[in-house]
């Protein structure tokens, strides 16, 4: 390592922890104490010192979703540790790289932290547990053979000898691991697998944790910026001058082709220079788009044969369809959508001609890594990504790093200045990667006996990997994300209806809007076209909705056994308190299985949403208490998304700029959750986003039975309920 | 040049007077526990106390807090994080991302002060702070913790 690096990490440290006001700005670099006279590790993902305490390194992300703690849980049980004593850090990405990725995939997205990494960080804890008995064995002249290791205590059994891990910790790290290891069976389990408490509850609570937003360097200012509001529009020129002079401001800069940004002593003087900027945008060709025109362009894909994408196709559902009977069409719509994340987009980032350091709250450390060392235009070896805990991510911070992209550019522009930039809310709703518009034409027609015989999911709209990962498009330019939900079999997104003649198809068009992956992706919109729809079906045979449902469900067992353990814990078969009516939902995502039942009332044209029953089947689970947060959680996203949420377009840009006009649900809003996890075993499905889907549709359903009007369209604050 | 006392420390900071409380909290006084999530007064998680008041800082410019009076943030709460909001918290494990809590700490201690024995309605009426990773439901929880074991 350089110097320069060297020095900014330890500055960092020490200058960080100065007190102003009588309060400690202490901020813990990751690995910032491993750097000193510390135990060395046992292996990568274990880190024992003299005290016993376990440092337990996690690679994905916290931000919100608990994974922190439950990828420690399985570290921990294999480890046979203490779990008082489990402290946990985060490995950096440019440490991944040098050392050939050993921690794996930063990347927590797609609810993957622990149903992507489980076996290897449970391999992990096994090794060093290998490690630590070899290591007590060896001290006591015994074979390996005759110790066994609990609770961070290594007994010889033969002699009821005892040591502790952090007594061999050091002698540990020079055992040869062991080539394999064997796994607990999951029925085993003691720490994983149990409700415990989070281990990052504690400073959340008093203002001692720090998000990227609170980071401080010495000597560091702060940047505010401001991108073209237009999509696709450039920066044409500012008038720097305009506000040189004003309180704090040290620069006004061009940040790139589209933003410009003004750095001050502080963030507020930097934004409020930034309000005062003369600016002129060169709008470029879109701002004739809005939503009026994007709504026209997804309504001619859906009649259309251009450019449409077949997902699922079996039997002959348009000849089934022509031939008549009882047809059945509707046409839904969903809106564009903001992630929203409470803390707004930021990084700090210091820039030097040999080093570039950034700290970022992200949610895919890899990317940041890579973005940050293109920006900065050094060799990847030359930079790091310091992972800082992240006020939400819902998938904003994962695939778009442009916040590090610009953070770096700024202060390449400022050599040896940490630059902190942070983004005003205004900046954070008109520049998201938003949750993309679709519209749905469903056709079915059901036979004399009201079963369904032939269906035609025809879906219109916006494909997210075209223009955010376009590597991941199938060969024939299809989005297979579009599908999610919709699959034909498979492990992660398996229809759960067995239907004769069935075509799901796509056409694709994108409007000049950036779409993003957003906590659910595309099972959200397809969960509320399809379980809307089959409440349709089912009325329109004249048919319970749980019942024509379960008709269908017959070879989708895991599916079914979700929808009815919500429809026994709602009472589906009872009558519900008077002017309450229920609807029902169920998909797959993410591989689990989810299902809710939505209590709701309607009166004077204002909905109440009385209770939620949901159940989840992941799998195995790690945290129960976890997943009931998550679940809990998916409501508030789902249902704000379902009541309020909708970004739209005038003139090429987001009309929203702030909450006041992209509302979310709040305290008054929030129904009862109840949440059954009943995990089937076998397999290991998500749990941050698939519970989302079936938030809306559940409610839609239950105000269709409450008012006989069928939402087509999202956010219900547009639709007046009273007009029935 | 302004006064404010903050947790019961007067400070004087060198701000524009129409510098909002929030800012001269985080980037003078290093008090980084208050959070920016709107700067409009929606989202309230930049909620602090003003004489026990919950109060969005976001909005309440510098030049309108008097030295007398006594701003007091997440920090200053409690001497080890021992109130009863934080206890109950705690208790439950209600945060997730922890980014709009210490808002919602503040607005409930300001709460539970007033009002002893808070309904649900009144719950719904004065925490109307934004949460996206959805606590609602714990928060609640916690708040009428709190009330029982104060």
């Amino acid at each position: 390592m350089n110097a320069i690096a060297k020095l900014s990490r330890r500055n960092f440290i020490v200058g960080s922890t100065a007190t102003i006001g009588g309060l400690s700005l202490g901020f813990c670099v990751p690995f910032a104490e491993a750097a000193g006279n510390l135990p060395p590790e046992v292996n990568a993902w274990v880190v024992v010192r003299p005290d016993d305490t376990i440092v337990i390194r996690i690679a994905r992300s916290e931000m919100g979703q608990g994974s922190l703690t439950g990828l420690a849980q399985l570290v921990a049980e294999e480890l046979e540790c203490d779990w008082s004593k489990v402290t946990t850090e985060y490995p950096s990405p440019g440490q991944n790289l040098a050392r050939n990725e050993v921690w794996g995939d930063f990347t927590t997205t797609g609810s993957r932290a622990i149903r992507r990494s489980h076996e290897y960080v449970r391999q992990g804890g096994a090794a060093a547990r290998e490690m630590l008995i070899a290591a007590a064995a060896e001290q006591w002249g015994v074979p390996a053979r005759e110790c066994r290791a609990a609770n961070s205590v290594i007994t010889h059994q033969p002699s009821g000898r005892t040591t502790t891990y952090g007594k061999v910790a050091d002698a540990a790290a020079r055992q040869t691991p062991p080539s394999e290891v064997k796994l607990k069976d999951p029925k085993d389990w003691n720490i994983a697998g149990q409700p415990l408490h989070r281990l990052d509850t504690a400073d959340k609570l008093t203002g001692k944790q720090k998000y990227g937003i609170d980071l401080v360097q010495p000597g560091m200012l702060n940047a505010a910026i401001r991108a073209c509001p237009v999509f696709g529009g450039k920066l044409a020129r500012f008038d720097a001058a305009a506000v040189q002079t004003m309180p704090g401001v040290r620069k006004v800069l061009q940040v790139d082709e589209t933003a410009v940004a003004v750095v001050a002593d502080t963030w507020w003087r930097a934004k409020t220079a930034l309000d005062a900027l003369p600016i002129t945008w060169d709008e470029g060709s879109n701002t004739g788009v809005s939503s009026a025109s994007i709504a026209e362009l997804l309504a001619e894909g859906l009649e259309s044969d251009e450019r449409v994408f077949v997902g699922t196709s079996i039997g002959d559902a348009r000849g089934v369809i022509a031939k008549g009977g009882k047809v059945i069409t509707a046409t839904y719509a969903f809106p564009y959508q903001n992630h929203a994340t409470m803390e707004p987009m930021n990084a700090t980032a210091l820039w030097t001609p040999e080093r570039c350091d950034v700290w970022a709250p992200t949610q895919s450390g890899g990317l940041s890594l890579q973005v940050a060392a293109e920006a900065a235009g050094l060799p990847i070896e030359q930079c790091d990504v310091h992972k800082v805990h992240l006020g939400g991510g819902f998938g904003r911070r994962g695939g778009f790093q442009d916040f590090v992209r610009q953070a770096v550019t700024i202060a390449k522009q400022m050599p040896g200045t940490p630059i902190k930039l942070i983004w005003s809310r205004e900046e954070d709703m008109l520049h998201g990667f938003y949750h993309p518009t679709t519209q749905c034409k469903l056709t079915g027609v059901l036979d004399e006996a009201g079963s369904l015989t032939g269906f035609h999911m025809r879906i219109s709209g916006q494909s997210i990997l075209t223009s955010a990962a376009p590597q991941r498009l199938r060969d024939d330019g299809s989005d297979p994300l579009v599908f999610q939900g919709l699959a034909n079999g498979g492990d992660e997104y398996a229809l759960g209806y067995t239907i004769q003649n069935l075509l799901i198809d796509h056409a694709m068009r994108n409007p000049p809007v950036p779409p993003g992956f957003w906590r659910g992706v595309n099972l959200n919109q397809n969960a509320l076209y399809l379980e809307c729809f089959m409440d349709e079906l089912a009325h329109a045979a004249g048919q319970d909705p749980l019942a024509f449902r379960r008709k269908l469900m017959v070879d989708h067992p895991k599916h079914l056994a979700v929808l009815e353990a919500v429809a026994e814990r709602i009472g589906w078969n009872s009558t519900p308190p008077q002017g309450v009516h229920r609807g029902l939902a169920q998909i797959m995502g993410f591989g689990s299985y989810v299902a809710a039942a939505a209590e709701v009332s309607v009166s004077d044209g204002q909905l109440r949403i009385h209770r939620i029953v949901a159940a989840t089947d992941p799998g195995h689970v790690v945290n129960p208490a976890q997943i009931e947060r998550q679940v809990e959680g998916s409501f508030v996203y789902g249902l704000s998304a379902c009541l309020y949420g909708e970004c739209t377009v005038k003139g090429g840009r987001m009309e929203q700029e702030n909450f006041n006009t992209y509302n979310v649900m709040r305290m008054a809003d929030m129904p009862r959750v109840e949440t059954i996890v009943m995990p089937s075993g076998g397999f290991w499905g998500g749990v941050g986003e698939p519970t989302i889907a079936v938030a809306a549709p559940a409610v839609l359903n239950a105000v269709f039975a409450a008012t006989g009007k069928r939402i087509r369209r999202i956010p219900l604050a547009n639709q007046d309920l009273g007009s029935v | 040049m302004a006064r404010i006392t903050v947790n019961g420390i007067p400070h004087d900071v060198d701000v524009e007077p129409e510098t909002p409380l929030l800012w001269v909290l985080r980037e003078q006084l290093g008090l980084t526990g208050t959070k920016y999530g709107c700067g409009v007064a929606e989202c309230g998680a930049c909620t602090v106390h003003v004489d026990g008041a919950a109060t969005r800082s976001c909005v309440l410019p510098i030049s309108a807090v008097e030295p007398g009076q006594n701003v007091t943030t997440v920090e200053g709460l409690s001497s080890d994080g021992n109130h009863p909001v934080q206890k109950a918290w705690l208790a439950l494990d209600v945060p997730q991302c922890g980014y709009c809590q210490a808002g919602m700490i503040m607005a409930a201690a300001a709460l539970i002060a007033q009002n002893k024995a808070p309904t649900d309605a009144d719950i719904d009426a004065e925490i109307t702070n934004i949460c996206r990773c959805g606590t609602y439901n714990r928060v609640r929880a916690a708040i009428k913790r709190a009330v029982e074991q104060a």
